[in-house]
């Protein structure tokens, strides 16, 4: 099986985010590939493992997205691919990774389910719209066999069973699996592989990369008032809480 | 400038969500005057358009087609696309929901648009759409604005307030031929609890590590139904296995908003505060006084929970039921 993962990094989830110049200062962060996107990553691997094939990686980044890339390759991924860009618009990256993804007949695409820096959800399903190809969305459970999709996917609590054909793009929630570490070897041999580079000129024309939105700034949300301990008898602090609570929070 | 915009609603077992009505709300702020339309999936049997008129909707198109009952992303698309190649808004408005956030990319790449997605606010001045969402599950927020092409949103639930603005709403029963859908759902699978949606509620009421077992979250259920609310949980708790992944809150996992935050035993970790600082009052019960929770809490009690959340819940029960 040919599986594309696209993946991204992340700001590590144990960050402070500081802004400066209305901008989130990036420069001693410490980044990681996206939680959800190591989950693919791990499904893909599962996959390859169970049936053969080639587990490529592919990110739209700057240099030192190089990084998430050797640890994918570390993890097992066979194959790297860095699109050189900065671009933060999910229709331009949607398009740059189509790109890559009609270089080779890929059967099966992975990617997380949302990034949990922007919060955005879109760049692997609007990838699956560019490439006309059907895709269940956070997929909690996977199997593949005989050119056939069955998946559960997390739909608000409730579990729905979806089956669809391959070529297929999913989106890996959490619970899908346990992504492995990378091992000693697999580190040492990461650190030789080659990793592909392209720019966004290689692979859509310009005008189909036209930026839609724009940040206009980032800031911090407000500090709250210091909070009450409630004090006294157990018994009395509940009263005292439920009291406030029906008041503040219109409890009916 | 007046904008068309259009609003596609969503209903759970037969009602509309209350995400939908905060959807027509902004809507009208981004209409600026102009009209809104919305779109119903299902009959509509229960007043549905009634309501939708009262928040706001100058037309409601009906869309009764069988394969909408169940939502695949194929056939929403293809009903989403034939109500904008109808109605041909200048503004599109969904909930960030399970199928909003699914759908909505899809239809933005189709359609060659942006899409501002999870906004928690909309600011309209001098005729310029400002969209507020958070990032890093709430750590910061980023204000932006469109630079080409019709402004597509979705809306986090529970924090538009929903607004009426009633209008003698047209109803208009819409057709859309929908064929070749790729994905088929064979089964669903409804979760135990009760129905109340993590990301929709008015009270979360969440457990951690401290609630030491799968048993340990009943209280919490119990407390959570008198209240009308949802349970969640930590990382912790999910990753020991006392409950579902579905139920995690944090920077991996759900975010939420709701009026009430009550969480039970948990001791605050940095992504788990990201997940549900926004909301509007925290409680923190927590033997640990040290525990970093009690920091972004209202109201704080030291104390075991399993002791704490029954007396709550006793001590609601009452309140509640005197007027």
């Amino acid at each position: 099986m040919n599986l594309l993962v696209c993946i991204r990094q992340t700001f590590d989830t144990e960050e402070k985010i500081v802004i400066e110049n209305e901008k989130v200062k990036d420069a001693d962060a410490k980044f990681i590939i996206n939680p959800y996107d190591e989950y693919a990553i791990e499904e893909a691997l599962k996959l390859r493992e169970a049936q053969g094939g080639t587990v490529t990686v592919v990110t739209v980044g700057p240099e030192r997205t190089e990084s998430a890339l050797r640890t994918a390759l570390a993890m097992g991924a066979d194959k790297a691919i860095r699109i050189d860009s900065a671009s933060d618009d999910e229709s331009t990256i949607a398009r740059l990774l189509a790109g890559i993804a009609k270089k080779e007949a890929f059967d099966l695409i992975l990617g997380g389910n949302f990034d949990v820096d922007t919060g955005a959800g879109q760049v692997t399903i609007r990838l699956a719209e560019e490439l006309d190809i059907p895709h269940i969305g956070a997929v909690t459970r996977l199997k593949v066999e005989n050119g056939h999709v069955e998946a559960e996917r997390d739909a608000e609590g409730a579990t729905e069973v979806v089956e669809c054909s391959l070529p297929a793009l999913v989106t890996a929630q959490q619970g899908l699996n346990e992504p492995r570490y990378p091992s000693l070897p697999g580190i040492m041999k990461a650190k030789r592989k080659r990793i592909e580079q392209y720019n966004p000129e290689d692979l859509a024309p310009g005008d189909a990369l036209t930026k839609k939105t724009k940040v206009l700034s980032t800031f911090l949300p407000q500090q709250k008032e210091p909070g009450r301990m409630l004090e006294g008898d157990l018994d009395d602090q509940v009263k005292e809480l439920a009291s406030i609570l029906r008041v503040k929070c219109s409890l009916v | 400038m007046s904008r068309k915009t259009l609003v596609f609603t969503e209903q759970r077992e037969g009602r509309l969500r209350n995400v939908s009505f905060e959807c027509l709300t902004a809507a009208c702020r981004i209409a600026g005057g102009g009209e809104v339309a919305a779109v119903l999936f299902g009959s509509g049997e229960n007043g549905q358009t009634d309501e939708l008129a009262k928040y706001g909707a100058d037309q409601v198109y009906v869309l009764t087609n069988e394969s909408l009952a169940q939502y695949t992303p194929d056939a929403y698309k293809q009903a989403m696309l034939r109500v904008i190649d109808h109605v041909k808004p200048d503004a599109i408005v969904l909930g960030h929901t399970g199928i909003g956030k699914d759908i909505a990319p899809r239809l933005a790449q189709r359609l060659n648009l942006g899409l501002v997605s999870d906004c928690t606010d909309i600011q309209i001045e001098n005729d310029e759409i400002y969209l507020i969402r958070p990032i890093f599950a709430g750590k910061a927020f980023q204000k932006k604005v469109f630079t080409a092409g019709k402004p597509f949103v979705t809306i986090r639930p529970n924090n538009i307030q929903k607004k009426e603005n009633p209008r003698p709403a047209e109803v208009i029963p819409f057709h859309a031929e929908i064929k070749d859908v790729r994905t088929i759902v064979k089964e669903i699978v409804r979760q135990s609890t009760s129905g109340v949606d993590l990301t929709e509620a008015k009270v979360v009421v969440s457990g951690g590590r401290g609630v030491k077992s799968t048993e340990g979250f009943k209280p919490l259920q119990e407390l959570a139904d008198v209240l009308g609310g949802a349970v969640g949980a930590s990382r912790a708790a999910c990753d020991a296995g006392y409950c579902d992944y579905a139920m995690q809150i944090g920077q991996t996992g759900k975010v939420v908003t709701p009026d009430l935050y009550i969480a039970c035993g948990i001791s605050g970790a940095i992504q788990h505060l990201a997940g549900m600082s926004q909301s509007k009052i925290i409680v923190a019960i927590n033997k640990d006084p040290e525990a970093p929770i009690f920091q972004v809490a209202d109201y704080g009690i030291v104390g075991d929970l399993f002791e704490v959340v029954p007396k709550l819940t006793e001590e609601f029960k009452k309140v509640l039921s005197e007027k």
